[in-house]
């Protein structure tokens, strides 16, 4: 990649006549030649990020009648079976996420910060684990007797649930710790506990609203992720959304482009949420989502 | 919210709890520690002692003597060189973005418009994605069919959307959204004041970036080329939805050791993802220090 040599002289011509706009003349012609260049660089990223979607979408009007991949998806009762299933999964994933993850946020930063390290790095250990290993992992623990969990829908369910929490952990946690950072926990627990309120009513009516727009951008980032996620519910044999969606090429390939549109689709909504949360947490980093 | 300390009562609660026992602060981490413990601590721990173990449970590398086989030279070989071919060109590609959007002089809407697309972008993987990619520019695909009726099959001059430069093709999608993502914010903290104070003591635009930009930038670049590696390294579904599993991967390989004889010969799976896990911990290691210089500069 030729990166190294070309660019250094190029961007500072345009950094100049940005910051003042009003320069020499040679220097805004050289800064507009360049802005011609950001305006390439611009375009073809765009390119690249669009065409797949629209041939996609093209793709799936190709049935006849045009609309008939949609319809055909829609009437699909595995569509159906199989989104109500991740969804399903994926709030739980999120209830047992954030009853996980919120107490314990605040009860190290109020009463053992010196854990706190600890925890972090608990918290991170999910991005060392890529979800195959994981998953891997998960059944050669839980699989064999006394246990095998893998024998039962609901025991495979369970872990299931149990490794996308492990996954959503970093960000989860991330996200309530910063909520945390922005109140004084120590005061608003004195407070309450002045008022005489257990621990239970803190969290709940204290501390959790305080967190709620930090948490619920995560919870969304989490329903994005499993309902596209593939890798640990093949091998746990889940009737996941993705692993329908990969096997149904075989029957339809024009309603398999309308899923991949839905499923994109799904994401977007997610993350149009969590802007209009209105945290900036567009900048939230997953590196073990559903790769 | 008012500071004004309840008298007594708070403190106290809070003192005798903690007076009480010394233990009883700890309690309010069980559940978290039980819980990673149980299905992240234990799962690996399990993945490690059993890649040293042979088939009787007796202590023995055997399941890593594997690692000089062909096949596994082979998949983490070709995992490497697909992640750091990604990584590389979505950090020089992704910055070349970035910078155009900040810096640029573009519309400066077009900014949070790549900006939240780029968060959509970074999450859209696997599955669907493979999918968008195969009815583009698979065989059949959109773009494919395109340019054949004009008279360039680009399968006949040696493209193959099902080989190791399509799945790169495919990765620089999630990774090149993740890289603007992550350097967005390093662009933004470059100060003009450090411009004008270079050029006031001299210093040309090349002078510039080569000694002040590109040194101050330089952390957040690779530490973000590390954790992009990181992304590509740990993908499965994408490579096993685009390539049916031909493609040799380690993601893959362990895939087959999942769904195949797992219970009858797992140390050599064990040992594969132990593996995986060394490198994944170096490269998000090399993250983590890059990203701690890097943070010198911001405020």
């Amino acid at each position: 990649m030729s990166g190294g040599g070309q660019p250094p002289l190029a961007p500072a011509g345009v950094m100049r006549s940005w910051l003042r706009p009003g320069g020499d003349g040679r220097g805004r012609r050289r800064g507009g030649g360049m802005r011609l260049v950001w305006w390439l660089v611009f375009l073809t990223g765009s390119f690249y990020f669009i065409l797949p979607l629209v041939a996609t979408f093209l793709f799936s009007l190709r049935d006849v009648p045009p609309t008939a991949a949609y319809t055909d998806l829609f009437q699909d009762p595995e569509f159906f079976s199989s989104f109500a299933y991740s969804f399903a999964v994926g709030v739980a994933t999120i209830v047992v996420s954030v009853a996980l993850v919120v107490p314990t946020a605040f009860w190290v930063r109020l009463r053992l910060p010196r854990v706190r390290p600890v925890i972090e790095f608990i918290t991170l250990l999910p991005f060392m684990v890529p979800p195959v290993v994981l998953v891997f992992g998960l059944i050669s623990t839980y699989s064999p007797p006394p246990l095998s969990l893998t024998g039962s829908d609901f025991g495979s369910t369970v872990l299931l649930v149990a490794a996308y929490v492990v996954l959503s952990l970093p960000y989860m946690y991330r996200a309530a710790d910063t909520g945390l950072s922005t109140i004084d926990v120590r005061t608003l627990t004195e407070a309450a506990q002045s008022l005489g309120s257990g621990w239970m009513t803190i969290l709940l009516r204290v501390i959790l609203p305080n967190v709620r727009v930090a948490v619920l951008s995560g919870a969304f980032l989490t329903l994005a992720i499993v309902l596209g996620e593939f890798t640990v519910a093949i091998f746990l044999a889940r009737p996941a959304f993705a692993p329908f969606l990969a096997l149904l090429g075989t029957k339809d390939p024009f309603a398999q482009a309308a899923g991949a549109l839905v499923s994109f689709g799904m994401t977007w909504i997610a993350m149009i949420i969590i802007s209009a949360l209105g945290r900036g947490s567009q900048t939230r980093i997953s590196v073990a989502g559903a790769r | 919210m008012s500071t004004t300390p309840g008298p007594t009562g708070a403190r106290t609660a809070l003192a005798q709890s903690g007076r009480s026992t010394r233990l009883l602060p700890w309690l309010g981490v069980v559940p978290f520690l039980v819980f990673s413990g149980a299905f992240l601590l234990v799962p690996t721990i399990k993945l490690i002692l059993g890649s040293v173990q042979d088939s009787a449970g007796n202590f023995s590398l055997a399941n890593y003597e594997d690692f000089t086989s062909k096949i596994v030279v082979g998949a983490f070989t070709t995992s490497i060189e697909i992640s750091l071919v990604t990584a590389v060109a979505a950090a020089i590609f992704g910055f070349l973005m970035a910078y155009a959007l900040i810096s640029g002089g573009l519309p400066k809407p077009l900014r949070a418009a790549v900006l939240t697309f780029s968060g959509v972008a970074s999450n859209f993987a696997g599955i669907p994605l493979a999918l968008a990619f195969i009815f583009t520019i698979g065989r059949a695909g959109l773009a494919t069919v395109f340019l054949k009726g004009l008279g360039i099959d680009p399968y006949d001059s040696g493209f193959n959307l099902y080989s190791k430069i399509g799945l790169e093709i495919v990765y620089f999608y999630f990774q090149l959204p993740l890289m603007i993502l992550i350097i967005a914010p390093a662009i933004d903290g470059l100060k003009s004041e450090w411009r004008e104070a270079a050029e006031n003591l001299g210093a040309s635009s090349f002078t510039f970036w080569r000694r002040v930009a590109l040194p101050i930038l330089m952390p957040s670049l690779l530490g973000a080329t590390m954790l992009l590696f990181g992304n590509a390294f740990g993908a499965q579904a994408t490579a096993y939805q685009l390539t049916g599993g031909l493609l040799n991967l380690v993601t893959l390989l362990i895939g087959d050791q999942l769904s195949g004889d797992v219970l009858h010969t797992p140390g050599k799976g064990f040992a594969l993802a132990v593996g995986m896990i060394v490198v994944m911990a170096f490269a998000l290691a090399a993250y983590a220090i890059l990203q701690r210089r890097a943070e010198r500069w911001r405020r």
